[in-house]
């Protein structure tokens, strides 16, 4: 290889196609890059009015002008976090009997039904979450949360049927589906040998399921769960439609709030005014910021436990 | 295969000079006309076949934007552009914007009370104290007082208000404004002010579905999507202390009211206008035309639509909801055409 020259390999194709592909896979980068940079030019009057200030404060005022971004940053973060503690057991769990338990028939069929969910646009989320959701959760799950658990201060207050829980529910119901398609996947492609073995040593099959065979995927699962928070934090249309849309920082998951994404879609178009608009940019940025941040956080949190051998930490 | 290629070409021809001889003028704003603004230019159309007004209905705020930033020839809003809006078309443009009303809209109150059919009637005072967090519960004296015989709950109110920023919230913000210091000096007016309380509803479909779907609970739509979806809605008492019920025709009194203070460059509220008949939570909405056309023909043309508009164009306002402009706005308005140049 290295003993061609460049000439005969341009010649061959190989420089050609490396070259091509370098440029698609560049521009991803160059994408990214472009749009820190126009969020960040476009958000000027603001950084330089509220500094630091536009992420401890909570008041969002277009009228006189005052604009602070925490309570958008604590209900996108909370919606998420409500999100995956739902969907993380539900779609690993279910990933794990449609890989390991379940005949193949079965796993396929049910499979095709998953990949159909992910497909479904999130405004009819939405309106779901509006229509089927919302009053149960005000008619029964709340006022039976607020009777058991009434005690801690996540389940207090009026029941309105919006805000933070339904929003995390709702957003559970939509992520549910990459994770259990992408654990699945990963799950199937854990070498038959690694099974093979711990059964050869005495283990049950859950045993070799739970010990040997989730571990060795716990990478890939990881990733399905990455794919999924992103998903969450960036979820527009069906957060907005049940969320409320107040912007309040409250412990209660009952209280109606307001997420960063919901609150760019509502404001943008009319927003006058140069202040008010570059403030929904900084917005923009701000969860820009938070993904990446997050994202940094998920790569470091791989790399934390892989070193224990598993067998796709390379990947 | 050289007539099929001839045929062709006389085709393209053909289609380039139709092409050339259509005019197109493109314009963007607010949703609320949007019904009445397609109709307009649809029938004015097909009476001009060379003329060809496009419209996106993007919202009032990105009408005012598009028209300053000059990607569009016209823009049209829900509320009339500030002072500092104007300076900065001036600015860029060394020329003025000139508005027109078009037609009249109303907001009203609507309601979810169990029990409750009837239309309620609210006081200034009693719609400023729910919106402001201050009354509380349904059987407070300010919203029993004047709605003697009803039934009404001892149960907490849910305010309910729109979420994104709409033309809607201005008109109802602008008359909370006017009838309580307390909301103009905390809140004020505009299309998405900080709410003292509430939920916030995605569009008048998110208001009215989060209101029917919450007992107790209060909000506010435009009469045109209460009357059409059957939502029960208020009256209100007006600036001469009468309980009006919306309607068109209250909305066109509240605009006669107001005809005979109505300033020259039409940038004008009327809500809480004068007079026994009016309804007092109503509205112009605007077209925005710049003063100045270097082409010609699109200035002919734009004017000449105006002047359809106010005319014959209005017989379509109250099939479609909106109501007409008062004869008096009507005539001071055709006067202005003649400003555009």
């Amino acid at each position: 290889m290295g003993s061609r020259s460049f000439l005969s390999r341009l010649r061959e194709g190989d420089e050609i196609a490396r070259m091509i592909t370098f440029l698609f896979a560049a521009s991803v980068v160059l994408i990214t890059l472009l749009l820190v940079l126009e969020l960040w030019q476009g958000s000027v009057l603001p950084r330089h009015k509220f500094g630091f200030n536009f992420f401890r404060t909570s008041v969002w005022d277009p009228i006189f002008e005052q604009f602070g971004a925490l309570p958008f940053i604590y209900g996108t973060l909370v919606t998420a976090g409500v999100s995956l503690l739902i969907a993380v057991p539900l779609g690993i769990g279910a990933a794990i009997f449609l890989a390991e338990l379940a005949p193949a028939r079965v796993s396929d069929t049910l499979e095709f039904f998953i990949d159909l969910l992910a497909a479904v646009p999130s405004v009819i989320y939405g309106l779901l979450g509006v229509f089927i959701v919302v009053p149960l959760m005000r008619q029964y799950l709340q006022p039976a949360l607020k009777h058991s658990l009434g005690f801690l201060p996540f389940f207090q207050g009026p029941a309105y049927g919006v805000g933070f829980l339904t929003a995390g529910i709702v957003l559970a119901i939509m992520v549910i589906p990459y994770i259990i398609s992408v654990s699945r996947e990963v799950l199937l492609s854990v070498p038959r040998d690694q099974r093979e073995a711990a059964l050869a040593l005495g283990s049950t099959r859950w045993e070799a399921t739970w010990k040997v065979v989730v571990p060795f995927a716990r990478t890939g699962i990881f990733g399905s769960i990455f794919l999924a928070l992103a998903r969450a934090l960036g979820e527009t249309m069906a957060v907005t439609m049940v969320i409320g849309n107040t912007p309040t920082i409250s412990a209660s998951l009952f209280s109606p709030g307001y997420s960063i994404a919901a609150v760019i879609a509502n404001e943008f178009t009319e927003a006058t005014g140069d202040l008010y608009l570059q403030s929904l940019i900084e917005l923009g940025l701000v969860l820009f910021i938070l993904t990446f941040i997050l994202n940094g956080l998920a790569r470091l949190l791989i790399v934390a436990t892989s070193q224990k051998g598993s067998g796709m930490g390379h990947a | 295969m050289k007539r099929i290629i001839g045929t062709c070409l006389v085709v393209l021809v053909l289609a380039g000079v139709l092409w050339a001889d259509t005019l197109s003028i493109n314009g963007a704003g607010a949703t609320f006309p949007y019904p009445m603004y397609s109709k307009w230019f649809d029938e004015y159309h097909k009476q001009n076949t060379n003329l060809q007004i496009n419209y996106q209905s993007i919202g009032s705020g990105g009408g005012i934007k598009q028209l300053t930033e000059g990607t569009v020839d016209f823009g049209a809003s829900d509320l009339p552009m500030n002072d500092d809006q104007l300076k900065a078309y001036q600015d860029k443009h060394s020329i003025g914007i000139l508005h027109f009303p078009t037609v009249l809209g109303a907001v009203v109150p609507t309601y979810n009370i169990a029990g409750v059919d009837s239309a309620l009637n609210f006081t200034p005072e009693a719609l400023a104290g729910i919106f402001l967090g201050k009354i509380t519960k349904w059987n407070d004296p300010a919203i029993a007082g004047p709605n003697k015989g009803i039934k009404l709950p001892a149960e907490d109110i849910v305010v309910v208000h729109r979420a994104e920023a709409s033309g809607t919230t201005f008109i109802w913000t602008d008359y909370l404004s006017k009838i309580s210091d307390e909301w103009k000096t905390n809140v004020g007016a505009g299309p998405a002010p900080k709410w003292p309380v509430g939920l916030g509803g995605k569009g008048n479909e998110g208001v009215t579905g989060t209101i029917k779907n919450t007992p107790n609970s209060i909000g506010y739509v435009e009469l045109i999507y209460a009357e059409s979806n059957k939502i029960p809605y208020g009256s209100v008492k007006n600036a001469a202390g009468v309980f009006v019920k919306p309607s068109l025709a209250a909305v066109s009194a509240a605009a006669a009211g107001a005809a005979k203070a109505m300033p020259d460059d039409f940038r004008v509220s009327i809500t809480n206008a004068p007079g026994k008949e009016s309804y007092p939570i109503s509205s112009f909405t605007w077209l925005l035309i710049p003063e100045k056309f270097s082409d010609a023909s699109k200035r002919d043309a734009l004017k000449g639509f105006l002047k359809w508009a106010l005319a014959d164009g209005q017989n379509y306002a109250e099939g479609l909801s909106y109501a007409k402009l008062p004869k008096e706005v009507v005539a001071k308005e055709v006067k202005a055409i003649g400003k555009i140049q």
